[in-house]
């Protein structure tokens, strides 16, 4: 019944690893070829394989794990889900309800444990409810801010008989979120937006999860408007990466001239984001001198870090097609004269070329790398994840992205190990295109076990890592925090990647010259299967232009000479 | 934008699904984003229709308030929330039963002050009285301050609950 009810959801893969409490499920996909199940080596990399799948395609990611351990291992890979805001639905297996509470074997309060970080989660008690429960998982999962769902399964439940009910039955009696935004508030913005000297629009992951066609409408707004426009982490590829109107991602590694003209603008347009610490640096000095708006289709991310003059509650994507119908209907345009001067002090910002580095003959810079990547790459159909750290932020930085759901990273949580099963996930929805996994050697070590998975299905996904044998970003924040004291940062003991990937039955490659780069990632690309590329970079390098936690967007610092020490108010925070 | 920063008391309605661990989502978000409960009560209110209400006293700043109404609302088995401090007038009450133990001129002393509070008395022994009060919280609050040097020693309190005035449902 629980098959039945996955294939009338439109789900083709599984992820899961199986167990005692969840061998009825694996019976049942035994019996079948509507399914496709991948077994991967850890649950943790089960949940994110299934969140790069959700990125990538904008379904709805399904994790089926046993319970106890099974449950605890996914948990890292749930918050994930739920602080990127993407949709799956997690399957646990649970013992027998009438074990429940005796502290019976791989018996875990998943429910308990779970209802933090997830969207919601069910314990199925009734054979009869089970149909129910999973369409209204997917229904809850996939619907206005998604998220992650878990369906505890005791086993006995799993083995009991019930009626089946098709998904158009069920109707959710409490989960109706808003869709359409206010139609005077959507008047006032578009008013707002043509009498304003200084705007910008600020987007986030919100409008990659409203599906492509929010991002077109963004597109076309931008276009219409001329307005610039920058992005989040989670929001990369929303807007194309190489549009004269797009200023780079903001925040705390943003670029300069993205930083700056959120400070200096007069008016914010938020389109699907949600002033995060790492957006918005010292709150009390975030872009002081604009009216903002914030667009979002949950209602508890308005007004949560930063008071807004005008809230749209609703999807970004329905929001943005009124905004244009009514910029269209009202005749509206900007104020051109004013937008060009904007544009002009923005242009000499840009000017300041703060992602600059240079690149000299005998080691490789990790930039360079990234950007050698991105040139070897751009005009394949590629699809990037990447895990967290200092490579992430270049990856940001670096790669440019011109369409969204390309970028699948660990942006809320921050979870080191999410690369590689994303990578997977990514693969599998999309066999025939380029999947490369940018990571740094230490995450990479988090969910190697993965790589076992890649070669077992033929999945030919490339492993960059960038490798400086330090966590980069802990080394830089202790350069730049702790007076230079690496308390425990150096990978010391690392393995070698090469030799490594061999014993996994993939390809290892090994770039520790700048002349020898194009050739290993040429080697890469054309490598059908699985590979791990070890790129030797510079272990000094650090990742500039920064905002300093506890600073203002102004006051962005990039390089290490010009740094300024942080205040010990900064120093607590992360 | 100017923003009141003075944290101030409010009562909240929330209307549930009464499902298993519906409490435990509320309490948990109160605790997991670190909000004030001063007071919060629970009881099915519809057999039928399988509904709770729960009554919660917080307090925070406009901000803080707002928060933990979105957060509320974005509980999947939520259905309603209600700011009753906001909203207009409301009625808040509380009920609690307080034990007073001792004989002679405190027993009785405690007996005429019941009854200027309107308290009733709900179990007895020649020793000891249970009152029931009903009231304002301040209402319970002064009438156990004046039990304490006549033989206190065991209070239960239910918490406030609080309903709008008028024709209006939540």
């Amino acid at each position: 019944m629980i098959i039945r009810a996955l294939v009338d959801q439109g789900v083709e893969v599984v992820f899961g690893y199986p167990g005692g409490a969840v061998l009825p499920i694996y019976d049942a996909i035994f019996g079948q070829n509507n399914l496709r199940h991948i077994l991967v080596r850890h649950e943790q990399g089960a949940v994110h394989a299934a969140e790069g799948y959700a990125r990538s395609t904008g379904k709805v990611g399904v994790v089926l794990v046993t319970s106890g351990p099974g449950a605890t291992n996914a948990v890292t890979g749930l918050t994930d889900a739920l602080m990127d805001s993407i949709p799956i639905v997690c399957f646990t297996g649970q013992v027998a309800t009438h074990l429940i509470g005796n502290d019976a074997f791989q018996e875990a309060d998943t429910t308990g444990i779970t209802r933090p970080c997830t969207k919601h989660n069910y314990l199925v008690k009734n054979p009869g409810d089970v149909a129910r429960v999973v369409h209204e998982a997917f229904y809850v999962a996939r619907s206005g801010r998604p998220g992650p769902v878990v369906i505890d399964m005791p086993k006995d439940v799993q083995l009991g008989k019930g009626r089946y009910v098709g998904p158009e039955k069920v109707v959710h009696r409490t989960y109706q979120p808003r869709v359409k935004g206010d139609a005077a508030a959507i008047e006032r913005a578009v008013e707002m937006l043509a009498s304003a000297k200084k705007p910008i629009f600020y987007t986030g992951g919100g409008i990659v999860n409203a599906g492509p066609g929010a991002s077109q409408k963004l597109t076309e707004f931008a276009h219409m408007t001329g307005v610039p426009v920058t992005n989040t982490l989670m929001g990369l590829g929303a807007f194309p990466g190489s549009d004269p109107q797009f200023l780079g991602m903001l925040g705390m590694h943003g670029t300069y001239e993205a930083n700056l003209a959120m400070y200096n603008c007069d008016l914010m347009v938020c389109l699907g984001a949600r002033f995060d610490d790492r957006i918005t640096g010292r709150l009390d000095a975030f872009s002081p001198k604009s009216k903002k708006i914030h667009v979002d289709v949950d209602p508890s991310s308005i007004n949560k870090n930063v008071s807004v003059d005008l809230p749209i509650v609703g999807d970004v994507g329905a929001v943005l097609e009124d905004m244009i119908a009514s910029w269209k209907r009202q005749k509206l345009d900007t104020d051109r004269q004013a937008l060009k001067a904007w544009w002009k002090q923005i242009d000499e910002w840009r000017g300041q070329d703060c992602l600059h580095f240079d690149q000299g003959k005998e080691i490789i810079k990790p930039q360079y790398a990234i950007q050698r990547l991105y040139e070897m790459t751009k005009d394949r159909d590629a699809y990037i994840t990447t895990e967290v750290g200092q490579h992430q932020m270049w990856a940001a930085q670096f790669y440019k992205f011109e369409a969204p759901n390309r970028w699948m990273t660990s942006g809320g949580l921050g979870t080191m190990g999410y690369g590689m099963p994303a990578a997977i996930g990514v693969q599998l929805a999309h066999p025939e295109s380029l999947v490369v996994d940018i990571a740094g050697e230490a995450s990479i070590l988090m969910c190697i076990q993965e790589l076992s998975t890649a070669v077992q299905y033929r999945l030919p996904i490339k492993i960059f890592i960038l490798n400086n044998e330090y966590m980069g970003m802990v080394r830089q924040w202790q350069e730049l925090l702790h007076g230079g004291r690496y308390s425990e940062s150096y990978s010391a003991a690392l393995p070698d990647f090469v030799k490594l990937a061999e014993s996994f039955h993939a390809k290892g490659l090994r770039a520790a010259k700048p002349s020898e780069l194009d050739g290993v990632i040429e080697e890469m690309l054309r490598t059908d299967g699985p590979v791990v590329a070890d790129i030797v970079v510079d272990q000094a390098e650090n990742c500039f232009p920064m905002i300093p936690s506890g600073a203002a967007h102004n006051e962005m610092i990039l390089s290490i000479d010009k740094s300024n020490v942080v205040s010990d108010a900064g120093k607590a925070l992360v | 934008m100017a923003v009141e920063k003075r944290a101030r008391r409010h009562t909240i309605a929330v209307l549930v699904d009464n499902e298993a661990g519906v409490l435990a989502r509320v309490i948990g978000l109160f605790s997991g984003r670190g909000y004030n409960i001063e007071s919060l009560t629970v009881a099915e209110t519809d057999q039928k229709l399988n509904l709770s209400r729960i009554t919660v006293v917080t307090s925070g700043t406009p901000m803080v308030i707002e928060q933990i109404k979105a957060q509320l609302e974005r509980l999947v088995p939520v259905h309603k929330v209600r700011d009753l401090t906001i909203e207009g007038p409301h009625v808040e009450r509380e009920l609690a039963l307080i034990k007073v133990s001792g004989t002679g001129e405190p027993r009785v002393e405690s007996l005429r002050i019941a009854d200027i509070f309107r308290a009733r008395v709900v179990d007895s022994t020649n020793t000891s009285f249970v009152f029931e009060l009903t009231g304002a919280s301040e209402k319970l609050d002064a009438f156990i301050e004046l039990m304490r040097p006549l033989g206190l020693v065991d209070v239960s309190r239910t918490g406030i609950v609080a309903i709008s005035r008028g024709a209006d449902a939540l």
